[in-house]
This record gives C-alpha cells, sequence and structure tokens, in this order.
C-alpha cells in the first residue's frame, strides 16, 4: 500500500529553483539558460498576472460577463509555453492566459470571448494555439489527433530541427476523471503520438479537491497508459521548462506520449463566479502563497545581481501601460452583428440557412423603417434604435 | 455497368475517395483487418495501410475527438460507430466540438468530417443495434445528416460527403446493406444535398429516407393495384433538407405521409409537417399524417416487425387520408 501515498501526499516533485530563489540541481532535469532568460521568464509572468488583474477588474466592473483567471499558474504557463518550439502546436483550455501570451494570441481576443464579443476569435492556425475548449477534457482528444496526422505527415523523429515538430496539451486536474482525457491518453499511447499532455494540477476543481479526481498522484496515472510522467514544482518556471523541452524533444523525436503533472495552485476563484471561501481554508491559500512563482523568480535575481529595482519598476511600468490600453481596447470593442454568425454555421451555407437569415434581415429592416417615423415612444422604435450598424471587429489587432 | 450491393458500393465510394485524396482516411472500431463488422470497408486497410485505415481503440468519443484533431492537421477523417446505439458516448464530440468549430472560428477553420452510422432495425439484433437516432443530429447547427435508401445513392453520397467541408452524420440503412442495384458510373449523381422522387404519383405523396424508401415503394406499388397514384419522395438529405422537391409534389396531391423508423415525437416527420403546412397550407386536402416508430425504446427484436412501420401501415395511414 505504500504507493498509495495520496494525490496530494509527499511524492517526487522536480523542482530547480526554490520558493527563495535558490537554484537546485537535478540528475535527470537542468535549466541551461542564462539570466537574460529568467528575466523574461520574469516579464512574462508578470505581464500575464497584469493582464490577468485587469480582466478580472473589467469583470467586476460588469465589462466581461466573467473570468477564469490564472493567477498563481503563471510559471505553468510561461514556463512552458516559453519551451514551445517554433513549429509546436497548442491545446488549451479556457485558462492558458499565459500559453496565450507567450505565442503572442493578444489578449483583446481572450477578453472578447469572455466579453461576449465572439466564441473565440483568434486565428488558432496562426498562432499556433488552438481555440480555447470550455467542456472539460473535450480537447485533448483533439490534441491527440492533430498529433496523430503530425506523425503522418512525416514531422516527426527526422532529427531536423526545423521539421520535426509536437503538440502540447493542457487540461487541469479535474479533467483527469474526464473520459475524453482517459481515452486521449490511450490513443496517444497506441499510436505513439507526439505529444505532451500538461496537467496543471491546480488542487481545485471549482469546489472539489484534487482528493476527490484521484487517490494517487495523477502522474503516475502515465504509467498505466505506457508513457512517463512526471511531477515538476509547477510554481518554478525553471523546472517547468526543463521538464517542458524534455517532453517535447522526447515527442518531436519519436518516442512519443508523455505526461507532465505541474504541481500549482489556484489562488484565485474557479471562475469570477465562484466564491472560494464556502469550501477551502485560508491557511491553505497562505501556504501557497509563500510559494509563489513570481515571487521566487525576483528573489533569484536580486540574488544573482541580474535584476536591479530599475528593471523591476520598468516591468512593472510596462505592466500598467499594457493593461490601460487593454482595458482602453476592450473598452472599444464593437458588439458583434447577429447576421453574421448565420454565415459561419456552414462551410457551404445551405438555402434553409440563407432564407433565415434574409429573414430576420427583412425583420429587422421594419425597425429600422419605424424608427425613421415619428413614434409615440411603444416598443419597436425603441428596440430599433439600438440596431446601428457596426464596424467589423477589429480581429487582427496585436 | 456493374451490380452491385449497397455494402459494396460504400466500399467501392470509399476506395474512390481514398485514391482521389491522400488526406483522406477511415477510422474505427475493426475497419481494418476484419473489413468492419458489416464488411463495408473490407479490403481497405490492405490496399491503403494502416496510416489510412485506422483500427482505432474501442472508444466512440476518441474515434471522433481524434477526427476533429486531424481534421484541423488538414485531414479528411471518414469514421465508423460501429452501430447507431453507440454513438452516444460520441456525443459531446460531435454536438459540442466537430459541430461548432466552423462557427466558433468565425469561418477560419473547417471540419471535412463524414461520420458513418450503420442505422435502423429489423435485422433481429439484440438491443443498441436497431436505433434511428437522426433527430438528434439533425437538431444540431453545424451538422449536415444525409442517409442513402440504394446501391447508386451510397456509392455516389459516401463520395460526395468525404469531399463536403461540412461534418456530415452518413446513416446507412443496415437492413438494406444486402440490396443490389446496377451502377451506371457514366450517369451524373444529384447533388448530395437534394431529395429525389424516387417514384411519381398524383394521390398521395409518402415522404420517407433510408431504409423506408423501400417499403414505400412497396406501398406505392400494392396502392396501384387499388387505383392509387402514390408518389414517393426519397429525401436523402435530413439536414438541410430539400423542401423544393417536397413542395412541388404537396402542391400536386395535396396529401402528405412522412414514414421513418424513428419515434414519432419530434421526429423529421414534425419537421416536415409544420413545414409543409406553412408553405402549402392552401394546397393541403388533408393534414400531414406520420407513421413511425412508437414512442418507446426499440423493442425486443422478436416484436421488432410490428414495431416498424410496413407495407399496411403505410397503406393504412394513406387511407386515412385519403378519407379526408
Amino acid at each position: 500500500m505504500s504507493d498509495i501515498s495520496g494525490a496530494s501526499g509527499e511524492v517526487e516533485l522536480v523542482q530547480l529553483l526554490t520558493p527563495e530563489g535558490e537554484r537546485l540541481e537535478h540528475p535527470e532535469y537542468s535549466f541551461s539558460g542564462d539570466d537574460d532568460q529568467i528575466k523574461n521568464f520574469y516579464h512574462d509572468m508578470v505581464l500575464t498576472r497584469r493582464v490577468d488583474a485587469e480582466a478580472t477588474a473589467l469583470q467586476r466592473q460588469g465589462e466581461l460577463g466573467l473570468w477564469a483567471s490564472c493567477l498563481g499558474q503563471e510559471a505553468a504557463q510561461v514556463g512552458s509555453g516559453r519551451a514551445l518550439g517554433k513549429q509546436d502546436f497548442v491545446f488549451p483550455t479556457y485558462r492558458e492566459h499565459g500559453v496565450a501570451w507567450c505565442l503572442g494570441v493578444d489578449p483583446l481576443h481572450l477578453l472578447a470571448l469572455f466579453r461576449g464579443i465572439d466564441l473565440g476569435g483568434w486565428d488558432s492556425e496562426q498562432s499556433r494555439f488552438h481555440l480555447y475548449t470550455i467542456v472539460i477534457g473535450a480537447q485533448t482528444l483533439h490534441a491527440t489527433g492533430y498529433a496523430m496526422g503530425v506523425e503522418r505527415d512525416g514531422l516527426v523523429g527526422t532529427g531536423d530541427p526545423d521539421r520535426d515538430m509536437a503538440v502540447v496539451c493542457y487540461f487541469g486536474d479535474g479533467a483527469t476523471s474526464e473520459g475524453d482525457v482517459n481515452e486521449a491518453f490511450i490513443f496517444a499511447s497506441s499510436y505513439n503520438a507526439p505529444i505532451v499532455f500538461i496537467c496543471q494540477n491546480n488542487q481545485w476543481a471549482i469546489s472539489e479537491p484534487i482528493e476527490r479526481q484521484s487517490r494517487i498522484p495523477l502522474y503516475r496515472r502515465a504509467s498505466g497508459f505506457g508513457f512517463p510522467g512526471v511531477r515538476v514544482d509547477g510554481n518554478d518556471v525553471l523546472a517547468v521548462y526543463a521538464a517542458t523541452t524534455a517532453a517535447l524533444e522526447r515527442a518531436r523525436s519519436g518516442s512519443g506520449p508523455s505526461l507532465i503533472e505541474a504541481y500549482t495552485y489556484r489562488m484565485g476563484a474557479h471562475t469570477t463566479s465562484d466564491d472560494p471561501t464556502k469550501y477551502r481554508l485560508a491557511d491553505e491559500l497562505e501556504h501557497w502563497r509563500l510559494k509563489d512563482p513570481i515571487e521566487r523568480v525576483r528573489a533569484y535575481l536580486r540574488r544573482s545581481g541580474s535584476g536591479d529595482e530599475p528593471f523591476f519598476a520598468d516591468v512593472e511600468a510596462e505592466a500598467s501601460d499594457y493593461a490601460a490600453d487593454l482595458r482602453a481596447r476592450c473598452l472599444a470593442l464593437p458588439d458583434p452583428e447577429m447576421l453574421d454568425f448565420f454565415d459561419w454555421v456552414y462551410a457551404e451555407q445551405t438555402t434553409h440557412l440563407a432564407e433565415q437569415k434574409t429573414h430576420y434581415a427583412e425583420y429587422l429592416a421594419t425597425f429600422e423603417d419605424v424608427s425613421q417615423a415619428p413614434v409615440d415612444g411603444l416598443a419597436p422604435a425603441q428596440s430599433a434604435s439600438g440596431r446601428q450598424p457596426q464596424p467589423a471587429y477589429p480581429g487582427g489587432v496585436h | 455497368m456493374i451490380t452491385l450491393t449497397m455494402a459494396k458500393a460504400l466500399n467501392a465510394g470509399m476506395r474512390r475517395a481514398l485514391e482521389a485524396d491522400p488526406k483522406v482516411v477511415i477510422a474505427g472500431e475493426d475497419v481494418g483487418k476484419l473489413g468492419g463488422v458489416f464488411r463495408v470497408t473490407e479490403g481497405l486497410q490492405k490496399d491503403f495501410g494502416e496510416h489510412r485505415v485506422i483500427d482505432s481503440p474501442l472508444a466512440e468519443s476518441g474515434i471522433v475527438g481524434t477526427a476533429v484533431g486531424m481534421a484541423l492537421r488538414g485531414y479528411r477523417p471518414v469514421c465508423e460507430i460501429q452501430f447507431d446505439g453507440f454513438v452516444y458516448p460520441a456525443f459531446d464530440q460531435i454536438v459540442s466540438q466537430l459541430a461548432r468549430l466552423h462557427y466558433r472560428s468565425r469561418g477560419l477553420l473547417q471540419m471535412p468530417i463524414v461520420i458513418r452510422v450503420p442505422y435502423g432495425g429489423g435485422i433481429g439484433a439484440v438491443e443498441h443495434h436497431s436505433e434511428s437516432p437522426e433527430a438528434y443530429f439533425c437538431h444540431t447547427p453545424g451538422l449536415k445528416v444525409v442517409t442513402c435508401s440504394d446501391p447508386v445513392d451510397a456509392y455516389w453520397m459516401i463520395q460526395q460527403a468525404i469531399a463536403s467541408d461540412d461534418p456530415i452524420i452518413f446513416f446507412e440503412p443496415k437492413r438494406r446493406y444486402h440490396e443490389r442495384a446496377e451502377l451506371d458510373e457514366s450517369l451524373a449523381p444529384a447533388p448530395l444535398h437534394s431529395a429525389r422522387v424516387a417514384r411519381p404519383g398524383t394521390d398521395v405523396t409518402l415522404i420517407a429516407y433510408g431504409p423506408m424508401v423501400k417499403t414505400c415503394l412497396d406501398a406505392a406499388e400494392a396502392a396501384a393495384e387499388e387505383g392509387h397514384q402514390l408518389e414517393v419522395i426519397d429525401l436523402r438529405t435530413l439536414s438541410p433538407l430539400d423542401m423544393a422537391v417536397v413542395y412541388e409534389s404537396v402542391q400536386k396531391t395535396g396529401r402528405v405521409v412522412t414514414v421513418h423508423e424513428a419515434q414519432l415525437n419530434l421526429g423529421l416527420g414534425a419537421e416536415l409537417a409544420a413545414r409543409i403546412t406553412e408553405q402549402c397550407f392552401y394546397s393541403l386536402e388533408a393534414p400531414v399524417l406520420r407513421v413511425g416508430g412508437f414512442d418507446i425504446p426499440y423493442p425486443p427484436s422478436r416484436v421488432e416487425e410490428e414495431y416498424l412501420p410496413d407495407l399496411d401501415r403505410v397503406l393504412d395511414m394513406v387511407d386515412r387520408s385519403l378519407a379526408y
């Protein structure tokens, strides 16, 4: 029974940077980058956190319908996101704002989704960052199928770094209970697909603790499916980067899938609609606050002398400016046009839907006609007043 | 001109698609070495390899979900769901994922995926092997749903479905797999999303699809002996519906009976009745009447012949229509 140490029990955890900012050696994993790269990680994490905070504020002010914060998970996301090669392709959940940042997806797109402007409006092929998937775990199968396609395209194991590629799929601890995730593990293993599964175990699936999902540490599940798994300190950007780099290399070389469990913590609520005070203790939050992913990098950079106060101040200032600009752009987003949605249902439009669109347009036109005429203030004319033509949504802004 | 069964016609159609486009792949349980439990994919893995004709793990959501990923990578997967009753584990992947990606991406992404589903009863099968789940999929925007009723349509429609850039649920009437017909490849096929008049007539319009087309043709033959000329429409495309053919027929006959194996409640017949009533109200001599499965789960096979619409039940409803 000694193996059954509980999902949160004491098991090996790859750590290369302690919460106090000390570098550690590990027999298998090492970070070979320099302090400039670590400063870039710091920059990315601070910007990610600032964007996340701005989005939460926008939601509180009624400007977003919802926001799923990634607070506390910046190292897991930036560390893995920055390990990606220029060909690798990512399948996120709906919380990978830090990975989106690393891949150059304008955060405005993320805000647009949560504002109710669109359902994920970025160019996923160009950014190599698939649309957010809200149904838990469903994207793991898409990622696996994509990886199966990559393998069929002959882009695995050629040894050419400009050619070989891999797929990274994110999901959370709750998702590991989903059938789709287990099926994805089976397909990936069976076909030896070039994929890295990254589970950000943030300890909570809304109100349900990890113990409800698993009696064993999640990374150990991988061995049951026939591929390696490793648990890394998800708040250690260097460890996440090192483990992801190794797993990507393994996948690109044709050695198949692997699972990284990034052991982290959801510092905020599940989403802005959630109230974690109903189900978890403040003590736990305080315990994890001491393991903050950004603070430990700041401590390291101070200790090593690579980051001085002007550097930290510059990053903070850049983050503030960025957030202010993002807020302004968010508030300027025009609402979408209902009529456009008829055009995106099918690649080849159907007569039925084209007619339905036409009928709706004609119906709208009757309101516009009424609004031109003198009216006595009854409903139709007032409704029509809000239906002015809008400029197209500036989707490509970055 | 060759004579072939529907199963062979589907096989030949998929072979043509595999030859025509290297991005076409087939995936499903037992589709490779075995050639599928109905042998519809027989010999394809041998000729096109394991990379293109893929024996999948036994997981329907996985089959469809990985097909979505392969489509994102530029492939055109043709998934086989082994039996109608096994499509439900893939429901989320079909309805919430596959059907929406084009829409969610505002038209950027395409999902050229075909999901083949042998469906319908009449083969004496155990539970979950005789279902007609087409209405669930017709109700879902973003999917297109078609079904063939004979080998010639099967041959062309499977190729057209694979060539489509939209996701298509392709229902195959399994009890007609072994019906034969002559295929003349020199004749151009009808468009995929078009209905056809399978038998012209003047008195009552029968609207059917898939396995019930033959039943309705038999009914029309019997009715002719009693002096009633029934027009039989084979819908072929269930979503979108090709209503122009239907309206033209109804304006001529004024009487309509819809026929399907699926349960009546909120089935295709209900949608047909609503649209016909809206568009042909002043042509109708009788209300649109429906024949279908009873609103019970599919019964054990010893009584399935009572459950399934047959020639007598169709003619009984025709009589009721004519009595108005």
